[in-house]
This record gives C-alpha cells, structure tokens and sequence, in this order.
C-alpha cells in the first residue's frame, strides 16, 4: 500500500454553503411573497366571507336587517372574536328593523354522496322549530343530489322541523331522522328525496349534529341575545 | 440547439403549448385537474388561467435564478418557487369570487402538484432566458386551458345542457349526468384522443403515394 | 368532521377512491399501469410516502395553526413530501436495485402526485384528528394501489385483444379506466353512515 497521500478527488459536486444559500435565498424571496399575498387579500376575503354569509342568514331568515355572530359554549354565550372558543359552537342571531330577535341561524354538515354538504338552518327559538334551510356548499351530482336546492316538497320538511328540548334542556327530544319518501309522520322526520337518499341524509345528519350540540347550550341563555341593541 | 438553426423566437415559443405540444392532448401532462375540475366550461378555464398564472411566474422566477441555483438542489428549489405562486393564486381566487374557489376546491392548492408546471420548470424555464421561458410558459398555460375548456365544454353540454350555465337545449333535456361525474371525465377525454387520431389517419391516408397518383390522375 | 375509522377506510378504498372517484394520481394511474410488476410495488412506495406526508402535515399544522400561518401550510406540506420521496428513493436503492431501476423515473415522481399532496390537504381541510389522519392516509394509499393494480390487470390482457387503431394508446387506457371508475361508483353511499 503506497504511503503517499491520496491526492484529494477534483471536488465537482457544490459545497454544501452554496446549496443551503440557494435555498435559503429562494426560500426567503418566496415567504417574501406569500406573506405580501397574503396580507394584501386578507380584507377582500374577509369581505367576502361576510357578505356571503349575510346573504345566506338573510336569505333563510327573510324579515331580518342585521346579523350578529356568536359563539355558545359551555360557559354561556359569548361574542364571536377572534380567538375560537375550543368547544364552542357558533351560530348567527339575526335581528329586524326593530332589534328584535328573529331568529338564529347555524350551519351543519355531514358527508353526501361526493362530498361534504354545508347547510344554514334558521331556528325559532319561541316555537323551537327549524324554519328553513339554505345550501352553503355541496358538490352533489347534479340533476340528482342538487335536487335539495330546488324541490319544493323538500323544501317544505323545513317549514316547521321539530327539535323541542327535553323539559331539562339538555336534549333534543325527538332526533332528526330522514325517512323514504312519502312515509313522512312526525314533525321531527325529513322526507328524504326520492332518487337521492344519500344527498338527503347527509342534509338531515348535518342538521341533527349541529342542533344536538348547539340547542341544549342555546336554548337555556336565549333571553342574553335579546339584551342591547345589535351594533 | 441543432447548428445553423436560429433560437426560437418568442411567437414560436408562444405557439408551441397550444396545440403542437398541447399538455393535455400531446404531453398527456397535468391530469389530476383535468379530470376532476372539467365538469362545467367556466371552471375549466378558470382552473386553466390559475395554472397559467403560476406557470408563467414559477418559468419566469426559475429562469431568472438559474444560474445561481446548484444543480443538487434544483427540484427542491422549483418546488418551493410553484409552491410560493400556488398559495398567492389561492388567496387571489379566494379574494375574487367565494364560490368559484368553493367550486374549484383543493384543486386549487394542487396545481403544486401538476406535473406539467415542475416539468416545463425544469425542461424549458432552467435552460432559457426568462423573457422566453415566460413566453414558452404562457403558452403552455393557455393550450393547458384551451384543453381544458375543450373537455369541460363537451361535459357541460352533454351533462347539464348548458354551456357557461346558460341553458342551451330548454328545461326538457334530459342531461347524460354520467359525463359530470368522474367516468364522464376519462370519457370525453378519451373521444377527443380518438377524434384526433381517426383525423390524423385520414390525413395520413390522403397523403400515400397511391392517393396522391390517383388524385394527379383526377385532376 | 366526525367520521369513524371504518367509514373512512371504506370510503377512501371504495366509493371514494383517491383515483377513480377523485381523480388524483393520474400521471401513474396513466403511465405505469402497463404491467402488474411494476403497478404494485409502487402503489405500495406511495402508500408509504402518503403515511408520511399525512403524519407530517398533522405534525406541522400543531406548530403553523396557533402561531396563525396557514399560509406556509403549501410550502411546508409540498417540502416534507420532497424530502419523503428522498428517503424512499435511497432506500429503494439500496435494498432492491432491480426494482429501483424498474420503476426508474415514476419514484421521484411520486413527490408531483397529488395523492400525496391531496391527502394532506384533504385531511387540513376536514380537520380530522390523528387516528382519522393515518386512516386516511393508509385507505388512500390502499384505493391507489387497488385501482393502479386492477388497471394492470386489464391492461395486460387488453394487449392480445383485436383494437381499433384509433383507440390505441391512452384513449383506450382511459376508456378503460373511465368503466372502472363507473364501476366503483357502486359503492357509493358506502360508508355514508346514518
């Protein structure tokens, strides 16, 4: 074996500075970018959440002037901020001309046939009935599931949906349940269309799970939504 | 670069994403949008020019860095380059319109993964000047939506009698729902494909010796 | 969303197939399903890289959520995935170099597949928790490998059929594919849960 040193290979592949520094450098004009994009459209966003969500509180609860968001947790009802409650549950208390309370509003959702189905649901919190729905979002086959869009007789499960609490309040009484077509009995059942079961239940289960968790914490501090006048 | 051949000019660059080296029917690249977007012609082209977008910007911005980025760490590089113009196409849509984001949903976020922009980045974009990567990107883009509408249109009007949500056989039609649910997607791409190729042949037929003779003869 | 571990498997296997009912994944889908050699170990390779990229995401949004910086949630996901693939690739190598050189340019491809992309975003979007994630995660990459797999399969024996010239190539992959997605479109409704 030669004593002699090895002679060092020519080095052609780049140092790991240079490597790092690359990267580093585009990592830097990048984040550069997306922090400006970011901040640049946070306002239209924020806008256009809000004028969507109005739309949709004002399309499912008709007489109402101006939309407050809440959220119900545990502890009572607070405000919604920015900074989430972790088990809250938050829902829109919409108000008339007048301030008076007309209804309240919140959404639910559960998957369909393709994907999830977001519905807003308006609640009367004297009679304790559901009072009607709109389609936030869905992305149901077309002709078929978006059948929940537009069929009157669907339409028509949501005029007046049972979900009166238990004396206790701490349950719906009678759950939400999607029954076939045409074999509707109870005020608490949805007529589910016929043709498309799976879009139907989805809107019933995503109705179900909201007024579950919502009501029981709702109903008991409704009169804290009637107090002061909507900003 | 083939001697004695002049470099492409910024036109030829234009031209050849649009149909000679179309992503969706020549290169067969970006399928996972196209696929699942191309169910109504305002959502093809609405993905397409998204993709347009962060096509010629990533191009652009790789071209400009190609000489600084060492070669072991050009895919990271790239990747991270797309990945930054995604997420600014993604608040961009999100700003303009709620429902066509809602719409377009988390194919937005995935143009990340479209092979054809990575793939443009490292086989044009690293090599170019980046007044011609953009050009050649562009164009890509827009043979990328061309493509794209060709095959949402068909979906649209077969699936929903409507095309850009205008109706366009009344409220009688009686819509092929299939072709706006997933099969219909591998369909109609597949009937264009054929189109194509039953158009090649007859061409390739109408230019055998025999049929140029016979039509020399007619003439 | 609350579904449990058993929907979602089904779902993502079946009548949610990351492939055929979702569309992602379609540059394998299309290009290496010509043999069930090849098909099958690398739906098993991003099987791999989607458990990872799944676990990372749910890892990275823990940190980027409370600080409020969705918005390196791209970057971040798309990096992981890179370094992923990096790691499947030297592995690749060393244990199994026939099988390296056989799925030859398709491994590092695996990082621009949007299955893999696609889970970690599906999973941030439904915000589902850590078992929820990995089932995800590992149903995705099942469905993909099921539908690459029986696309093989097909598409072996399609090659002694008689075809029409116009047909050949990937219009017949794609009509192919497109009977298989309307097939699984059978199970939909499965795992919808009352």
């Amino acid at each position: 074996m030669s004593e002699q040193e090895l002679a060092p290979p020519l080095s052609t592949a780049t140092s790991s500075k240079a490597m790092i520094g690359a990267l580093g450098l585009a990592a830097t004009i990048c984040g550069l970018i997306i922090v400006t994009a970011y901040e640049g459209t946070l306002d239209a966003v924020a806008r256009n959440k809000k004028i969507a969500t109005e739309r949709a509180v004002f399309k499912v609860i008709p007489g109402a002037k101006t939309i407050r968001e809440f959220v119900a947790t545990t502890g009572g009802i607070q405000p919604a901020g920015p900074s989430e409650a972790e088990n809250g549950v938050k829902f829109y208390a919409a108000y008339d001309q007048g301030g008076a309370l007309k209804g309240v509003a919140a959404e639910g959702s559960a998957k369909g046939y393709a994907d999830e189905v977001r519905v807003l649901y308006a609640y009367d919190p004297k009679r304790q009935v559901i009072t009607g729905i709109g389609v936030v979002s869905m992305h149901e086959t077309p002709g078929i599931g978006d059948k929940i869009l537009t069929d009157p007789d669907f339409q028509k499960n949501f005029e007046a949906l049972d979900v009166h609490l238990t004396d206790d309040m701490k349950t719906v009484a009678n759950a939400i349940k999607v029954v076939k077509h045409g074999t509707k009995q109870h005020p608490w059942e949805i007529d589910a269309i016929s043709g498309s079961t799976v879009t139907s239940k989805a809107v019933g289960k995503g109705i179900r799970d909201s007024t579950e968790k919502l009501l029981p914490l709702l109903l008991p501090k409704i009169d804290k939504l009637s107090e002061g006048k909507p900003t | 670069m083939i001697p004695g051949k002049n470099p492409p000019s910024n036109w030829s660059e234009f031209i050849e994403g649009l149909w000679q080296r179309n992503p969706i029917f020549v290169m067969v690249l970006g399928m996972c949008p196209t696929m699942a977007v191309t169910t109504s012609a305002l959502n093809s082209i609405s993905m397409g020019l998204a993709t347009t977008f962060v096509l010629a910007a990533s191009c652009w911005m790789v071209s400009l860095l190609r000489h600084f980025v060492p070669k072991e760490v050009r895919i990271a590089t790239y990747i991270v380059i797309i990945a930054t113009f995604v997420t600014v196409v993604d608040y961009a849509i999100q700003a303009i319109s709620l429902s066509l984001y809602d719409a377009l949903g988390a194919y937005i976020k995935l143009i990340v993964a479209n092979c054809l922009v990575l793939g443009r980045a490292e086989a044009h974009a690293a090599r170019n000047k980046p007044m011609a990567a953009l050009y050649n990107a562009t164009g890509m883009g827009l043979g990328f939506t061309l493509g794209l509408f060709m095959i949402g249109g068909v979906r649209e009007i077969l699936g929903a009698g409507k095309l850009f949500g205008l109706s366009l056989f009344g409220p009688h039609y009686q819509p092929w729902v299939v072709m706006v649910l997933p099969p219909g997607g591998f369909f109609v791409m597949a009937g264009w494909l054929m189109l194509f190729a039953v158009v090649r042949a007859r061409k390739a037929r109408g230019n055998t010796p025999a049929t140029l003779a016979e039509g020399a003869q007619n003439a | 969303m609350h579904d449990s571990v058993g929907q979602i498997l089904i779902t993502t296997i079946l009548s949610g197939n990351f492939v055929l009912a979702m569309f992602l994944g379609m540059c394998p889908f299309l290009g290496v399903t010509h043999s069930v050699k090849v098909a099958f170990p690398l739906g098993l390779a991003t099987t791999f890289v989607i458990l990872m990229a799944s676990l990372c995401a749910y890892l990275l949004n823990l940190v980027l959520i409370p600080l409020h910086m969705e918005f390196l949630q791209l970057i971040c996901y798309i990096t992981v995935i890179a370094a992923a693939v990096q790691l499947v690739e030297m592995f690749a190598k060393k244990q199994s170099p026939e099988l390296f050189r056989a799925l030859g340019i398709y491994l590092p491809l695996i990082t621009t597949n949007c299955a893999v992309l696609g889970v970690a975003l599906f999973q941030t979007a439904r915000n589902y928790s850590f078992v929820q994630s990995l089932t995800f995660a590992l149903g995705g990459g099942v469905g993909f490998t099921l539908a690459l797999v029986l696309l093989a399969s097909v598409r072996e024996r399609v090659r002694f059929s008689k075809v029409p010239n116009a047909m050949m190539g990937t219009a017949l992959t794609l009509m192919l594919a497109g009977v298989l997605s309307l097939s699984f479109m059978g199970f939909a409704g499965l795992g919808g849960g009352e």
